[in-house]
């Protein structure tokens, strides 16, 4: 098999941060690599700094040392507006809070990213197009506030597709939908994946971390495990997904 | 992103929260609205008495005896000499000495009880000359003003003026009738049309004689006293130059030793109409002034709300710079949002301004109502302009608060 093309090259990645007078170490020398159509799923408990990690990953932080490569592009020396330009344009962001604009119809908070990308061709129909991909077309002109919460994530979900980026970046996707939603967004992320887009996946919990084709684990800013996977969806009588999924750790 | 998508940005986020947005527009809006209702109310005041002082005649000049001094140097006050004298009104008519004179005219004053059957009205008589009404530019309304051979003649004629005729003959017409002042018997033989005004003293109360019948019978054997000579220029700019001339004269014709301190004093219209206008603009200064405090206080307003919209709406401002908005982006969004606000009030605080304007006049306060208000172009656009300014200037703080958020930190905020 052809090597895959590496998407994601984060060597020796350290992040420090100060919360007064105390140094947090929040990731500790980390090297990750993510290819061209993968399904990453990081993991890891409160602390391990996975949402550290997915904050480089989105460019919304630098790193303190070690360099990061994203789709061939050195971003850990960039400034803020550049940074801005990378997130808009290669990285599609699904938020656990969903984080639509309020007050905004799904049809205006899709074609969001198109507006700061200056790109007008278009528009609406493309953010239709994407909104129509969730399975969401005819719910285009209702406000977050008239959504469910699954189809609030959908629409995320196309909002985060509509500049055709790099890589989708989901921080903890399902944690405030019920099993049946989040299972069809999992399903609607594996679909995205199978057609070819990279996908990378933060959360604490097995079962969805399931669905992803390769499990990072993290502890105390290291990576402890690294394993590629066979992705399934959890058995619907799996006892484990009935339990809180704090307490599977 | 382009001002468009910017001024579409800003615009949701003000119907986004309409009542907010309204309650705070409408501080702008009666800080613009006071502006111009204030400045139109100034200058409508300025307006009318320029139109007064105007009717006066804007080219005359008038001059008076200096106050004269008894013995041990006790003033008598102003126009108690007699220094002026036939003499001087004969020399000022002198086209060859003073070019820039038309006409000069001597004047005395005369009080007088006037009765008409058995009305009775009190009205300051004046005695002139036939050119009387060119120089003061009275019209007739009806019969005719007298003739230099009524002055000649000491004829008993008089005409007077609009309050006149309505007091004393209750709207009859008086051409013709017989009536007495001061127990003397005059006939009327004309009638001055109105000349409106009342700021300056009223116009149309006014009783004309010759002015040798007013020495005969009404001055009570004070000679032959000329209160004040009115000279007229050929036309408000040679105004100066007929000062001048007739300067010149009567210091000759006084043998005044000491320029500096002549018998006489003059007193042009336009120093009364620069005095007036002075006055006036120092008014409307002072209520625009006012009205512009709240104008300030309007803007504060905005500022305030656009601190607690920044605030309100920090989970909002993460949301678009993690899906790639830039600092200016974020910055010029609320900064249109606060132009947009208080641009917004400015214009309906201009329509609420002008419309109140146009109405003000008819309200009246006991007999008197406000003089019409006259909406200068200016303050429309200067009130706008400062409107708009006030939402710059007060949007620059919330704004780059809202753009230099940090992303993480803007989309953790709850």
């Amino acid at each position: 098999m052809a090597e895959a093309r590496a998407l994601i090259t984060l060597s020796k990645v350290t992040k420090v941060y100060r919360i007064g007078d105390i140094e947090v170490q929040a990731l500790r020398g980390l090297d990750l690599r993510i290819d061209e159509g993968e399904f990453v799923a990081i993991m890891g408990a409160s602390g391990s700094g996975k949402s550290t990690l997915m904050n480089l990953i989105g460019c919304l932080d630098t790193p303190t040392t070690g360099s990061y490569v994203l789709d061939e592009i050195d971003v850990a020396e960039l400034g803020d507006d550049e940074l801005a330009l990378i997130r808009n344009r290669r990285i599609g962001f699904v938020f656990q809070s969903f984080n639509l604009i309020p007050r905004s119809t799904a049809l205006h908070n899709v074609e969001m990213p198109l507006i700061y990308a200056g790109d007008t061709t278009q528009r609406e129909e493309r953010a239709m197009l994407a909104l129509d991909m969730v399975g969401l077309a005819d719910r285009a002109n209702h406000q977050p506030s008239e959504l469910s919460g699954g189809q609030q994530q959908r629409v995320a979900i196309a909002r985060a597709l509509i500049t055709e980026p790099a890589i989708v970046l989901a921080d903890e996707p399902t944690g405030n939908l019920d099993s049946e939603s989040s299972l069809e967004i999992m399903r609607l992320l594996a679909r995205l994946n199978g057609e070819g887009r990279t996908i990378v996946l933060i959360t604490h919990e097995p079962d969805i971390a399931a669905f992803a084709s390769r499990v990072v684990r993290l502890r105390d800013g290291h990576i402890v495990r690294d394993q590629r996977q066979v992705p399934h969806e959890p058995e619907a009588d799996d006892p484990i997904a009935e339990l809180p999924s704090e307490a599977v750790r | 992103m382009s001002v468009f998508e910017a001024l579409r940005l800003a615009w949701q986020g003000l119907m986004g929260n309409r009542l907010r947005s309204g309650l705070t527009m409408l501080g702008i809006l009666i800080g613009v609205g006071a502006v111009i209702l204030l400045v139109a109310v100034g200058n409508g005041a300025s307006v009318q008495v320029q139109a007064q002082v105007a009717a006066l005649g804007s080219n005359i000049v008038y001059i008076y005896p200096s106050s004269t001094r008894a013995a041990g140097g006790v003033s008598q006050g102003f126009g108690s000499g007699t220094t002026l004298t036939q003499a001087d009104v004969t020399s000022l008519n002198n086209q060859a000495q003073a070019p820039h004179i038309v006409t000069a005219i001597p004047v005395t004053q005369a009080s007088g009880n006037m009765t008409w059957q058995n009305q009775n009205w009190f009205a300051q008589t004046t005695g002139s000359t036939a050119d009387f009404p060119e120089v003061r530019a009275y019209t007739m309304a009806t019969g005719s003003f007298f003739t230099p051979a009524d002055v000649q003649s000491n004829s008993k004629v008089v005409v007077v003026g609009k309050t006149v005729v309505d007091s004393l003959f209750q709207g009859q017409d008086p051409v013709g009738q017989q009536i007495k002042i001061n127990r003397q018997t005059f006939t009327v033989i004309g009638t001055f049309a109105s000349k409106g005004s009342a700021a300056l003293g009223n116009q149309d109360n006014v009783a004309v004689v010759p002015i040798t019948t007013a020495w005969a019978y009404l001055t009570g054997g004070r000679g032959k006293n000329i209160t004040q000579i009115i000279i007229e220029a050929p036309d408000p700019g040679s105004v100066t130059a007929a000062e001048q001339e007739a300067t010149t004269i009567l210091l000759n014709n006084h043998q005044v030793a000491d320029p500096a301190n002549p018998d006489f004093t003059m007193q042009s219209q336009q120093d009364i109409l620069s005095a007036t206008s002075s006055v006036t603009g120092t008014l409307t200064v002072l209520l625009g002034a006012i009205a512009a405090i709240s104008l300030v206080v309007g803007g504060i307003g905005i500022m305030n709300i656009m601190l607690v919209t920044v605030t309100e709406r920090t989970r909002e401002i993460g949301i678009r710079k993690a899906i790639g908005a830039r600092r200016r982006d974020i910055l010029l969004q609320f900064l249109i949002e606060s132009m947009v606000l208080s641009g917004l009030g400015g214009l309906l605080g201009i329509a609420v301004g002008w419309i109140v304007s146009a109405q003000i006049s008819a309200i009246k306060i006991g007999s008197n109502a406000l003089p019409p208000p006259v909406v200068s172009i200016p303050s429309v656009l200067l009130a706008f302009g400062v409107s708009v300014g006030i939402g710059l200037f007060f949007g620059i703080y919330p704004a780059n608060r809202a753009a230099g958020l940090h992303p993480i930190e803007a989309l953790r905020y709850e």
